[in-house]
This record gives structure tokens, C-alpha cells and sequence, in this order.
């Protein structure tokens, strides 16, 4: 195997801001929900480094935070969606007729939404906040977990090997975690790596809608909300959380692709 | 033919009845009384009047009946009438469509009509600096959010052009010029991801032709390279792009509604975010699901003129 600088810069972008978010505690240098009104809309300067926002608050602390909570909630989205739409999608593969029937057609149906107006749609019906926006997320993608792994595992459930397992006597629950399941790993952790990603977006987005992460709790996605309300005073603290957002969507999106080219020889685009 | 387009319009009838049945039970799927919910914001909920809205939405009828009466109306035309306002809700979502409508086809004409040209100048580019350089930059065109990037184009062109007016939106009917100039720039934010999927589509898709034999063929038989590449290869490559048109309005629909709210454009997002806000869910129903059905209807269009592109699908 060559070595790849893509993929390493692409490990290290995805790595810098999980380390940054998950040491939030640590590096934060202020409290994310402490207010000092008298320094409010500051521009970057020594102590409060990217600035403060509309309350006074350390735009470099609610960032720290505000990332440590995009990072949860995508995570458990696209966690819960691999989980759902995976054991879906396997199901379909293994028992082929009408739970193939019946899964898929569920999945088509899902699938119809435009991404943004169905997870709209479910935090319309749970209400707003950070835990239903990572629902909502989940939703949305269980289906793409669901199709993406339903074709392979269909070859892997035909193969002689599983074959094999089966006339061994294994169990359809060993054959379907033992032997399909590692198989479908690469595949897996392109798709995860690239949906963590639009995660981040949608999540950003709903809470820029104001559906996500509610006040005063750091988010991004509110950051950038609040900030566009002052961007002619102190454009600060929407500049910093907007780039915040697409560092730590480009690192993830980067590294799905850097891994589709290593895991997939046959997606490896020529030239 | 035929008998794709059939299988194919079984396939949509039932799509379309399973998002009108989800669309349906929104109201249902909320958690406690959703009327209750409804009314909360509002001061004095007697017992009476959550009765009188429980039956004006027809809550108090068997289930199958009431998506019957909502979705024969639907069918007729007639989406309900709005809770608060009274008014219908075919004018509300009328008053409020076209500036998204026409904010989502002019990103797919900005991101689509340039990804062409972008995907062959990127198929001609080769060594390995080149293809790492189009990679960051189609992975950054994929996931800069595109209402900051509005907030960062406002912000430049403020301080540069004080006096242009960038927010709001103007009919096109009263003043044409006016209402490109202001969709200009959100339906450049919208186009960006849609410019870095496609282009490298086309860029793929190029490459993968210009290895196959019939290209070989047009050399050989001495045609210049220019007709080669856009006479031949493009033919070809325009068929996956054609399949991902139909995918990028869902995302055009869904990205119209955040970006709309940074240039304050009164579209769909306003009455979707208006909506929510008001606990109107009548409303909100009849948005999501003409926004849906249409997004499906785009979809089978697509499904459709693919196979027509391309012969060997044609049987």
C-alpha cells in the first residue's frame, strides 16, 4: 500500500478540532455562558483571542463548546442512522422477499424528503433542541445507511462462504454479524465519514433556523444566528463560528473521500 | 418503454402515498395533546375551544376518514385553510413559493451551467499537485455552509459597495433587473456545492469515456480533439450528470430555506420557520408535502429523460 499525505492531512484535520471540542473543559479559557456585558462585541484581542459576542461572552470558549456539541450531535446521529439503517439493510439482504419488499419500500419513502425539510419536519413534531435535531438527523440518513449496504451485502449474503456457514449450522444472527458484517466494514466507514460531515452542516443549520441547540447553550450554528444580527458592528463572532463549521465539516468530508480512494480500489477516480 | 413508464408510475403512486401517509400523522406523531400544544402559546385555552379546533382539523373523526377528507381535498386543490389567518393555505404557500422557485433554478443554472466547463478543464489537468489542488477545493466547495458564506459576501460587499442593496427580495414582474441583482448572490451560495458535485461528475465521467474504444474510433477517423472531447465523450458524461439533477433539487429546496433567511428572502423558509413557530401545522403538512411530491415528480421527470438519453437503458 502507498503511502497517502492525503489521507494522514485528512486523519489530522478531523483530529486538531475532536481534540479541541473534547478538551473544551480544559482549554476553554472562560466560562461559554458568562456574561460581561461591558466588553461586548469586541474584536479579537490578548485575552479574549477571537473576541466577544453581543453579551460579552469569549467567542473562542462558546467555539471550543460549540463544537464539542455539533461533534455529539452528529456523532449520535450518524450512529443511530448506521445503526438503524444497517441492521435494515442487512435484514433486507439476508431474508430477501418481502422483508426486502417491505424495508426498502419504507426506506424509498424516507428517501423522498428533501434532507433539510424532513429533518425540519421532525423537530417540527419533537420540538426543538439538540437531542431532537440529532433524531431528526438520524432519520434522515438511516435510509442512505439502509440502500448503500443492502447492495453489497446481497453479494456477500449469495457467496459461498456464508453458504458455508449456513450448512455449518451458524445461526442467522452469527452469519449476519461474523461473517457479512466485517465484510461491509470499508464501505461503513466511507459513508459514516462523509455523512458525519453533512451532519455537521444540517445540524449547524437547523440551529442557525433556531430548531437546534437553544440559548444560551454554545452552538455554531446559533453563533452564527446571533452574530448576523450584529455583523455591522462586530462581525467577530459569526466570521469565527462559520469557520469553525467548515473546518470541522471539510476534515471529516475530506477524510470519507481520502478513505473511499484507500478502502475502494475500483472508486479510485483515473487519472 | 411502455412498461418501464408503467412500473415506474406504480413505483411513484406509491412513494407519493407513503409520504402523504407520514405527512398525515405529523400531527399525530406529537408527543402529549397536540392540540393542546397547538393552542399553548395562546392566552385563555378553554376546554371549548381546543374541542372546536380539535374538530375544525377533524381530530375527532376516525383516522382512515380524516386522511381521506385531507388528502381528496389536497388532491382537489384545496390544502386547508390556514389556522391563525383563516386563509387558505394554497394562497399562503402561493404568496410565498416563487421566490424560492426561482432562487433554486437559478443556483441549478449558475452550479450546473458552470460545472460543465470546470469538469473539462479538470479532466484536462493532470499530476498529482493538480488533482490534490481539485480535491481540497471540491471537498471546501462541498462543505462551506452556505449561509456563512452569504453573511461573509454581505459583509465584503457592505464595506465595499455601502450604497448596494442586497437583502429582500423584488417580483421579478415589478422591476427584472433589480430582482436578479439580489438573488444573485444567495443563489451563488446555494450553487457551490452543487458546482463541486457536478464538476467533478463530469471531470469522472470525461475521463472514464475518453479511455473507451469509441472515442478511439473518432480519433482514428481523424476528428479534432475539441469535437472529440465535447462532441462524443460529454454525450456521454451528461448521463450521470442528468441522474444528479434530479438528487441536487432536494438539497436546492432544502439549502433555499436557510440561505433565504440570511438574505432575508421572503420564501418557502419564511413560511416553513413561520409556521413552526406558530405551531400552525396544518400549515406545515401542506408545505411539506407539496414540497415532497414535487421533489418526487422531479425525480421520475429525471428518471425518465435518463433512460431516453441513453439507448442501452431504453429496453
Amino acid at each position: 500500500m502507498r503511502k497517502s499525505p492525503l489521507l494522514l492531512f485528512a486523519v489530522a484535520m478531523v483530529a486538531l478540532p475532536v481534540l479541541l471540542g473534547l478538551g473544551a473543559d480544559w482549554l476553554a479559557p472562560y466560562d461559554p455562558v458568562g456574561q460581561d456585558i461591558v466588553a461586548r462585541l469586541r474584536g479579537p484581542m490578548v485575552g479574549h483571542w477571537l473576541g466577544t459576542d453581543q453579551l460579552g461572552r469569549d467567542v473562542l470558549s462558546r467555539i471550543l463548546y460549540g463544537s464539542r456539541a455539533s461533534l455529539l450531535v452528529s456523532a449520535a446521529s450518524v450512529g443511530l442512522a448506521l445503526l438503524a439503517g444497517g441492521t435494515l439493510g442487512l435484514l433486507a439482504a439476508y431474508y430477501r422477499g418481502w422483508t426486502e419488499r417491505l424495508v426498502m419500500r419504507a426506506m424509498d419513502i424516507l428517501f423522498a424528503f428533501p434532507v433539510m425539510l424532513l429533518a425540519i419536519g421532525v423537530v417540527a413534531v419533537l420540538g426543538p433542541g439538540a437531542a431532537t435535531a440529532a433524531v431528526a438527523i438520524a432519520v434522515v440518513y438511516t435510509p442512505i445507511f439502509a440502500r448503500l449496504l443492502r447492495g453489497p451485502a446481497l453479494v456477500i449474503c449469495d457467496s459461498d462462504f456464508v453458504a458455508g456457514a449456513r450448512a455449518a449450522g451458524a445461526t442467522d444472527a452469527r452469519i449476519l454479524l461474523v461473517h457479512v458484517l466485517p465484510n461491509l466494514a470499508g464501505v461503513m466507514l466511507v459513508q459514516t465519514s462523509l455523512l458525519l460531515s453533512s451532519a455537521i452542516l444540517v445540524e449547524a443549520s437547523l440551529s442557525f433556523l433556531g430548531l437546534g441547540t437553544q440559548p444560551p447553550n454554545p452552538s455554531l450554528g446559533l453563533m452564527l444566528a446571533e452574530g448576523r444580527n450584529v455583523l455591522m458592528l462586530s462581525p467577530w463572532a459569526a466570521l469565527f463560528a462559520g469557520a469553525a463549521i467548515l473546518l470541522l465539516a471539510f476534515g471529516l468530508n475530506l477524510l470519507g473521500d481520502a478513505l473511499r480512494d484507500r478502502l475502494d480500489p475500483r472508486l479510485r477516480g483515473p487519472g | 418503454m411502455t412498461r418501464l413508464v408503467l412500473t415506474r408510475l406504480v413505483d411513484l403512486a406509491f412513494v407519493l402515498l407513503g409520504v402523504s401517509l407520514l405527512v398525515f400523522c405529523m400531527i399525530r406523531l406529537i408527543p402529549g395533546d397536540a392540540v393542546a400544544i397547538m393552542l399553548g402559546a395562546n392566552t385563555d385555552v378553554t376546554p371549548e375551544k381546543v374541542a372546536a379546533l380539535r374538530s375544525r382539523i377533524g381530530l375527532d373523526q376516525p383516522l382512515l376518514t380524516q386522511y381521506w377528507h385531507w388528502i381528496s381535498a389536497a388532491l382537489r386543490g384545496d390544502l386547508g385553510t390556514s389556522l391563525w389567518t383563516g386563509r387558505p393555505v394554497g394562497e399562503e404557500i402561493a404568496s410565498h413559493i416563487w421566490p424560492t422557485v426561482q432562487l433554486s433554478v437559478l443556483a441549478l443554472v449558475i452550479g450546473a451551467g458552470l460545472a460543465v466547463p470546470a469538469g473539462c478543464v479538470m479532466a484536462s489537468l493532470r499530476g498529482r499537485a493538480a488533482d490534490v489542488a481539485m480535491r481540497l477545493a471540491s471537498v471546501a466547495g462541498l462543505t462551506i455552509p452556505s449561509f456563512w458564506l452569504g453573511i461573509v459576501l454581505i459583509l465584503v460587499l457592505a464595506t465595499l459597495a455601502p450604497s448596494l442593496q442586497m437583502l429582500g427580495y423584488v417580483p421579478f414582474w415589478q422591476d427584472p433587473l433589480d430582482n436578479l441583482a439580489r438573488l444573485v448572490l444567495p443563489a451563488v451560495c446555494l450553487s457551490l456545492p452543487i458546482l463541486a458535485n457536478l464538476s467533478r461528475l463530469v471531470r469522472s465521467a470525461l475521463l472514464e469515456a475518453l479511455g473507451q474504444d469509441y472515442i478511439r474510433t473518432a480519433r482514428a477517423k481523424g476528428l479534432g480533439e475539441w469535437r472529440v472531447l465535447y462532441r462524443h465523450a460529454l454525450a456521454n458524461a451528461m448521463i450521470p450528470f442528468v441522474t444528479s439533477l434530479g438528487i441536487q433539487t432536494g438539497y436546492l429546496l432544502g439549502g433555499a430555506i436557510v440561505v433565504e433567511q440570511v438574505f432575508a428572502i421572503p420564501g418557502l423558509g419564511q413560511l416553513i420557520l413561520g409556521a413552526i413557530g406558530d405551531r400552525n401545522y396544518p400549515l406545515l403538512q401542506a408545505v411539506i408535502l407539496l414540497v415532497t411530491s414535487g421533489f418526487v415528480l422531479v425525480n421520475f421527470g429525471v428518471d425518465l429523460l435518463y433512460r431516453l438519453l441513453d439507448p442501452r437503458l431504453r429496453d
